[in-house]
């Protein structure tokens, strides 16, 4: 047994392939955790060096500079900074890209003069002769001041040679430079350092220039709040400094060291990229993909989907004649199984919509859609970056709002935040799937599926909507905040399978997890609701029998009457019934509004919902499946299919609209620190949502 | 003086220096100083953003922030 743990922390420019090492060194050993006290992902774990040690590794937020431009980016200012904090880590790696090193270095020697020992991996050393680099490793060990592992994320090299530096961190050089801030203005330094007697001196100049950002003080903080707020001009001035010093090092660093061919690395990338980000070939491309996307979520997932379906149906059927005969039995054969089944049958679509997404950022090709972008987005008052959270949204809204982080404008940020939501997320997917598959036939007009067609309508509904919304609020909303954008456009590389794979499944055990919990305990509080009500309820068999005795029913007749009167008369029952005429111009009856009262806190809870009241309703041992039960439901007012197509067109639309997630509330609300904007949100989707549905049931019907 | 925007396609430049006071540091930290060569890669349909090259690494940034950006053509 290993009986050391060594605490590293990898840190490094985006696209430099930290996660790859990250995921090279931990394999499926990973967690991932929160930030105390934000909600960037923390993502940590456990390597074996020998049979004595290990290590738990960090994988800090990627970023350019110590000097953070967003909430992730303080993730790493604030682990580095802080020695009292439990994830402060006894050693960094600074990952690096060779064909970067300039402006890799950068970061390497903020973090260097921190005074934590520190490692420089130089990744991506298999391209070197590819791309003509020559490096010095020598000579610019001694010049920087640390040991330099070259590795290979892709081809393993070095791998096993940066675990062996590991268990010896404690060799690592930890001396700083001296002379760089007595050079931009040494009496300004030094009444800082004052400030900070226990810190280095760039460390205590970092919580200065940081002040507000870097959260925790242990000295007392008025002095230093004053100093901050006194100094900031000078502040400024002496970041820029520090920067130009610490490129004209880095310079001459290389200088000697470091040699790149330039005309030999970028001629099959300028190729691509005028392809990719030409102006009509570009946006066909990146349509194309997207048709792409929604066609194989939709065709390729069917398959795994209507698997799970039906293991549930047979699982909760076999539960239900092998258990004693009671209130468990009931318990765990129509809450609980089809609760479970209502989660795990959305993995394989997101599953695949993370597989894209995750293609899409490790190919680089995200950033070019960002590039293409950028001006019309900002036509709509938002930037080039929030086409990210617009297409994550389709994913889910919860990541997606959280990802609008990386824009450093307030009020494009708040814009995004609000209209991402209305993107098609994957919880609506099984409402839509199952909808779509009662009221459009599942023919082919082409080479196209009708089904697949009207989902792609559904994906631009919503959008077009959010396009929409946002050109209403860019129009509303006042600012005097000047807008910048800033991004790089990575190298184009083939993805790595093996950070694919890890983040998928990484996504959809967060969805399971998250998610899940919630739908498991809804369908649990459903089911008992539903198996519970008034005391009509609880004289259901009389009643129905005094009802019924003049006709000559069949038993199996007449169970099911009592069946339907039990749910009618339950408490969730009372509930949709109470909501009834709210929901009448809409075309839904009581059962509906049973199942959109539940799906308040998630839409995907809609599909369980009505699996658990259909469920319940028959008495029936039968294990049909949840879509042959909704073709079957009959209105007993126009004796049609009560899922007919204005009624499903409706439903559509009010799903395509409403908020419907509590999640995505929340993390609206904690984004931009305030109610108002989370609750203006979730009364103006409302509204539209039940306006849209209403007034299409009215013309369809 | 010219600045980034008036490169065309492929041409090179040498920052001369960055105008506004309100060019974030981010930018400088990307390698955008003076003294450093830039080169344009290509525009964004409509003409913005701009992809340029500095520091080995190809950066996409508004026409409104190269404006700013002074240079001289080589």
């Amino acid at each position: 047994m290993p009986n050391t743990l060594l605490k590293i922390a990898l840190a490094g420019n985006p696209n430099t392939g930290k996660t790859s090492l990250f995921n090279v060194l931990t394999g499926l050993n990973q967690k991932v955790a929160n930030y105390p006290g934000v909600t960037v992902d923390k993502k940590q774990g456990k390597c074996k060096l020998d049979s004595q040690t290990q290590a738990l590794i960090t994988d800090l937020p990627g970023t350019y500079s110590i000097n953070p431009n967003s909430l992730d980016e303080t993730v790493v200012l604030n682990t580095l900074l802080n020695k009292e904090d439990k994830a402060y880590p006894d050693a960094v790696i600074v990952v690096a890209d060779i064909a970067n090193l300039k402006r890799n270095l950068l970061l390497f020697l903020q973090i260097k003069d921190l005074g934590i020992p520190t490692l420089l991996a130089i990744n991506m050393c298999d391209e070197m002769n590819r791309k003509a680099i020559t490096v010095n490793v020598e000579k610019l060990s001694e010049l920087l001041n640390t040991k330099i592992v070259l590795i290979s994320t892709r081809t393993q090299q070095g791998i096993d040679e940066l675990k062996k530096e590991m268990i010896r961190f404690s060799s690592w050089d930890t001396t700083t430079n001296k002379e760089l801030l007595h050079k931009i203005d040494s009496h300004f330094f030094e009444n800082i350092q004052q400030q900070f007697p226990n810190k280095t001196p760039y460390a205590a100049w970092l919580s200065v220039a940081h002040y507000g950002k870097y959260k925790n003080f242990e000295e007392d903080s008025s002095e230093i709040a004053d100093f901050f707020q006194n100094n900031k001009e000078t502040i400024k001035k002496c970041q820029h400094k520090e920067t130009i010093y610490r490129y004209q090092k880095i310079n001459s660093y290389l200088k000697e060291n470091y040699f790149i061919d330039k005309n030999k690395a970028t001629d099959f990338q300028s190729v691509l990229d005028r392809v990719l980000t030409h102006k009509i070939v570009g946006y066909i491309i990146f349509v194309l993909i997207l048709f792409l996307i929604f066609q194989s979520i939709f065709s390729w997932a069917s398959y795994p989907m209507d698997l799970i379906d039906g293991w549930f149906a047979d699982l909760s059927g076999y539960v239900k004649s092998n258990l004693p005969l009671g209130v468990l039995n009931d318990l765990v054969s129509e809450g609980i199984i089809p609760g479970i089944g209502g989660v795990l049958i959305f993995i394989p679509q997101i599953a695949i919509l993370f597989l894209f997404i995750s293609i899409l950022e490790e190919t680089g090709y995200m950033s070019r859609i960002v590039f293409l972008m950028d001006k019309i987005m900002r036509k709509f008052g938002m930037n080039g970056k929030s086409i990210i959270p617009l297409i994550s949204g389709t994913a889910c809204a919860i990541p997606a709002v959280m990802a609008s982080r990386t824009i450093g404008n307030w009020k494009e940020r708040l814009i995004t935040i609000l209209v991402t939501p209305l993107t098609t997320c994957s919880a609506r997917l099984p409402v839509y799937a199952i909808l779509i598959a009662i009221i459009i036939p599942n023919s082919n007009w082409g080479i196209f599926n009708l089904q697949g067609i009207a989902l792609f309508a559904l994906y631009f509904l919503g959008f077009f909507t959010a396009i929409l919304a946002s050109f209403f609020l860019h129009k509303v909303l006042k600012t005097k905040e000047v807008s910048f954008f800033l991004i790089e456009m990575p190298s184009y590389k083939v993805p790595l399978i093996k950070n694919v794979v890890l983040e998928v499944i990484e996504k959809v055990k967060a969805f399971v997890k998250g998610a899940g919990t919630i739908i498991l305990a809804l369908s649990i509080v459903l089911w008992f609701l539903a198996s519970n009500g008034s005391e009509r309820f609880k004289n259901a068999e009389k009643i129905v029998s005094t009802q019924v005795e003049n006709k000559s029913l069949s038993q199996e007749e007449l169970n099911q009457k009592i069946a339907s009167f039990k749910l009618e008369n339950s408490y969730i029952g009372i509930m949709g019934k109470t909501i009834e005429p709210l929901i009448k111009p809409m075309g839904y009856d009581w059962k509906i509004g049973i199942a959109l009262i539940s799906s308040f806190a998630a839409r995907e809870v809609f599909v369980a919902t009505l699996a658990t009241i259909y469920n319940v309703e028959s008495s029936d041992e039968n294990t049909a499946t949840i879509k042959q039960r909704m073709q079957s439901e009959i209105n007993p007012i126009t004796q049609k299919k009560r899922f007919d197509f204005a009624t499903g067109v409706s439903l559509l639309l009010y799903y395509a609209f409403a908020m419907q997630c509590i999640g995505t509330i929340a993390i609206v609300k904690r984004e931009t620190k305030s109610w108002k904007w989370a609750i203006l949100q979730l009364v103006f989707m409302g509204v539209l949502a039940y306006m849209s549905a209403a007034i299409s049931y009215q013309i369809l019907s | 003086m010219d600045a980034i925007v008036d490169l065309k396609k492929g041409e090179c430049g040498v920052i001369k220096a960055i105008c506004s006071e309100n060019i974030p540091l981010c930018l400088l930290e990307m390698g955008c100083l003076p003294g450093r060569e830039v080169t344009m890669i290509q525009s964004a349909p409509f003409n913005d953003p701009l992809c340029i090259k500095v520091n080995e690494t190809r950066i996409a940034i508004r026409v409104e922030t190269a404006q700013k950006i002074k240079i001289s053509k080589i």
